[in-house]
């Protein structure tokens, strides 16, 4: 081969991959009249149940609107990106989503740390994402972008506070938190704001690092100070753990979380140690309303198993923003996000939803407690 | 004080498992002067084979027998395979490069490591796993201070297999010729001791004590991955430098300290701290006494 047939050669490569470039792109600008929404969330990693609970909500609420022909006639093409439970990894599924797929809206992620880290990159490119779980209040300050349609953590915070003191008549509270989730950090604030005034003590405010398995030590400390009851605003992951090593250093302490504690592991990996804990939560599967009722029975039907609130959440994220798109009658951005702002009173499966001005959804809590595995409602309190 | 009694319970029993996983690191280090970075990765797997064991046993929630055969079934199972595995590694990974210069086999060991977490991955899944309880648990009160019968079998176990080690170490032939390879190897092979022979033994026989201190930690905290060797083989090698890498006794001394210091950093300071304190205390001993507590300096000779 001669020196020049080579250059040619290269030149050849070189228009080919351009052409394909050319090609792809123009693939994801237009594709056959769908309408693409994005979905990031933690399919694999330490805290996958959220999101492939949140996912799995989310896919029936697309497969109900395609069977009723789409949004503005046209179909819902979901695609969905795993974040692998990283915040870094977050970033680029949106990233990607936006970038490669073209996407129009994106729902997503249930940890609050990690919509943080994905937020801001809808917000540049504006681009509407709705979260259906992240309950840090940062959250919806990234950015006009940016909804919500759960409550945030200083509403969470305020409820799990008056009902350790007021309906628990609890006085002699201690915290242990995850240092490393913004989620757990802000809950544990709003907590701690909330309990003091109303006459409790806050004996002991204690942290550990998710990931971590030995909880020894702090709780060790913690009983020193002798508390009535341990706020563990943390993830399921740890949550279980914890109530173990509670439990084998013969504390007689009542367990109190927040709805990070929501997924069917938490029963799994507590056993006995998580019987009687109660924890902030949703919606209830057991509550009786219609659309609650007919909710859970075609999650059931359709997977085989009774949903924890991410998949409820999810839908009703999902549900809220096809409406805001058909009312606004097209897929632009800015459109689309005007649409969701002027959502009141959404009909959800986790209550009524009104949009407020922050972008927060305000909602009811539902306080639920564990027993024999399962778990019951214990008190709703309204915002 | 009940509280500071506490916290030293619980240190113990993790400083048993750091000193655990040390001993393997000393050995190897004493006998090769390698410092075999897929050693947490082995107690990784001897923790995943007490999981499976547990499943196929199908133990349940609630756990079998309090000083049950399921324990012994596991830990035996898991000492094996991973004594196997130690084999194997050191005959394909360390062997090939023993004329090799001494950096080839440090980077080999990572390799090793970094293949073992993500073959770990692949295979047992990325997920962590719920470590099925292979002995029911039972707490017990002594005053105000609780020991559960896992911190109590964590230590007498411990002890048992530190005691055979120096038995081994000391009053066996094997134990003789791996004193006479780590003094030297071409004297050791002159007086007709095989080398190869003795260097694998010494890598089943670490990474069995891996093995134990793996499923021993999946008995006390009950959640396990494929990378949670990374930190307490770290912490373990910090350990066994504190105690001056190459001696056995030292390497006990050094996870117990280890073990403790990190309990007490958490349980006093801020859980914040809880790995820092160790690379603290790598750092001090590097400055202040470099061949670790129970180290001697060796003088070379020109």
């Amino acid at each position: 081969m001669t020196q020049q047939m080579l250059k040619l050669n290269w030149l050849k490569g070189v228009g080919f991959v351009l052409l394909t470039l050319l090609a792809l792109a123009s693939c994801a600008k237009k594709d056959g009249g769908k309408i693409r929404i994005g979905v990031f969330n933690s399919l694999t990693g330490g805290t996958a149940t959220f999101g492939i609970s949140s996912t799995n909500g989310i896919k029936m609420a697309v497969e109900e609107w395609n069977a009723r022909g789409g949004i503005l006639g046209k179909q819902i093409d979901l695609i969905v990106e795993d974040d692998q439970s990283k915040p870094e990894e977050a970033a680029l599924a949106v990233s990607k989503l936006i970038n490669q797929n073209g996407v129009v809206a994106v729902l997503g992620e249930v940890a609050s740390s990690r919509t943080l880290a994905g937020a801001p990159i809808a917000q540049r490119a504006g681009i509407p994402l709705i979260t259906p779980a992240s309950t840090n209040p940062k959250v919806t300050r990234i950015g006009d972008y940016i909804f919500r349609v759960c409550y945030t953590d200083s509403f969470q915070g305020a409820v799990c506070a008056r009902f350790a003191v007021q309906k628990l008549g609890l006085k002699r509270l201690a915290i242990l938190k995850d240092v490393k989730n913004d989620y757990s950090i802000g809950l544990a604030d709003y907590f701690r704001k909330n309990a003091e005034p109303l006459g409790a003590q806050i004996v002991s405010e204690e942290s550990y690092s998710e990931g971590d398995t030995d909880f020894r030590a702090q709780l060790t400390s913690i009983k020193g100070t002798n508390p009535e009851a341990i706020f563990i605003p943390g993830y399921y992951t740890e949550a279980g753990l914890i109530a173990k090593q509670v439990a084998e250093q013969n504390m007689n302490v009542k367990l109190i979380g927040g709805d990070g504690w929501d997924s069917p592991r938490t029963v799994e990996i507590g056993g006995a140690a998580v019987e009687g804990a109660f924890f902030c939560n949703h919606y209830s599967s057991e509550d009786t309303s219609a659309i609650v009722r007919q909710f859970v029975a075609s999650h059931v039907k359709k997977y085989g198993y009774v949903p924890d609130a991410m998949a409820p959440l999810s839908y009703d994220a999902a549900e809220l923003l096809f409406t805001a798109i058909q009312r606004a009658g097209s897929t632009e951005g800015a459109k689309i996000r005007d649409a969701i702002g002027q959502t009141r009173d959404f009909p959800g499966v986790c209550g009524n939803i009104t949009i407020d001005a922050q972008r927060n959804a305000r909602k009811a809590a539902v306080m639920l407690q564990i027993e024999h595995g399962k778990l019951k409602i214990y008190d709703i309190i309204q915002p | 004080m009940a509280q500071f009694i506490q916290q030293l319970v619980n240190g113990l029993s993790l400083g048993a498992i750091y000193a655990l996983i040390a001993l393997g690191y000393t050995m190897v280090y004493g006998i090769l002067r390698l410092i075999n970075f897929a050693h947490g990765d082995v107690y990784m797997v001897g923790a995943f084979v007490g999981y499976y064991v547990g499943r196929v046993l199908n133990t349940g929630q609630s756990g079998a027998s309090p000083w049950g055969l399921d324990f012994i079934l596991g830990m035996g199972a898991s000492m094996l395979v991973c004594a196997l595995l130690g084999f194997v590694l050191e005959r394909t990974a360390y062997r090939p490069l023993r004329k090799a210069p001494r950096l080839n086999a440090l980077i080999t060991a990572i390799g090793i490591s970094l293949l073992l977490e993500n073959l770990g991955q692949l295979v047992f899944g990325a997920d962590p796993k719920d470590f099925p309880p292979l002995i029911a648990r039972t707490s017990y009160s002594v005053g105000n201070v609780v020991f559960s019968n896992i911190q109590i079998i964590i230590i007498v176990t411990s002890v048992a297999l530190m005691l055979a080690l120096q038995y081994i170490v000391h009053r066996t032939r094997m134990g003789t010729a791996m004193r006479a390879v780590s003094f030297s190897h071409d004297a050791a092979g002159l007086m007709g001791i095989n080398i190869h022979r003795v260097i694998s033994f010494t890598f089943v026989l670490g990474s069995a004590l891996a093995a134990a201190a793996g499923i021993m930690t999946g008995l006390y905290n009950p959640k396990i991955d494929p990378l949670m060797g990374i930190m307490p083989g770290l912490k373990a090698f910090v350990a066994a430098v504190l105690g001056g890498i190459g001696n056995v006794p030292g390497a006990i001394v050094g996870g117990l300290i280890m073990g403790i210091a990190e309990t007490l950093t958490v349980g006093y300071l801020s859980s914040t701290y809880r790995d820092a304190i160790t690379f603290v205390i790598l750092v001090a001993v590097l400055l202040f006494r470099p061949t670790g507590l129970f180290g001697t300096t060796t003088h070379e000779k020109v």
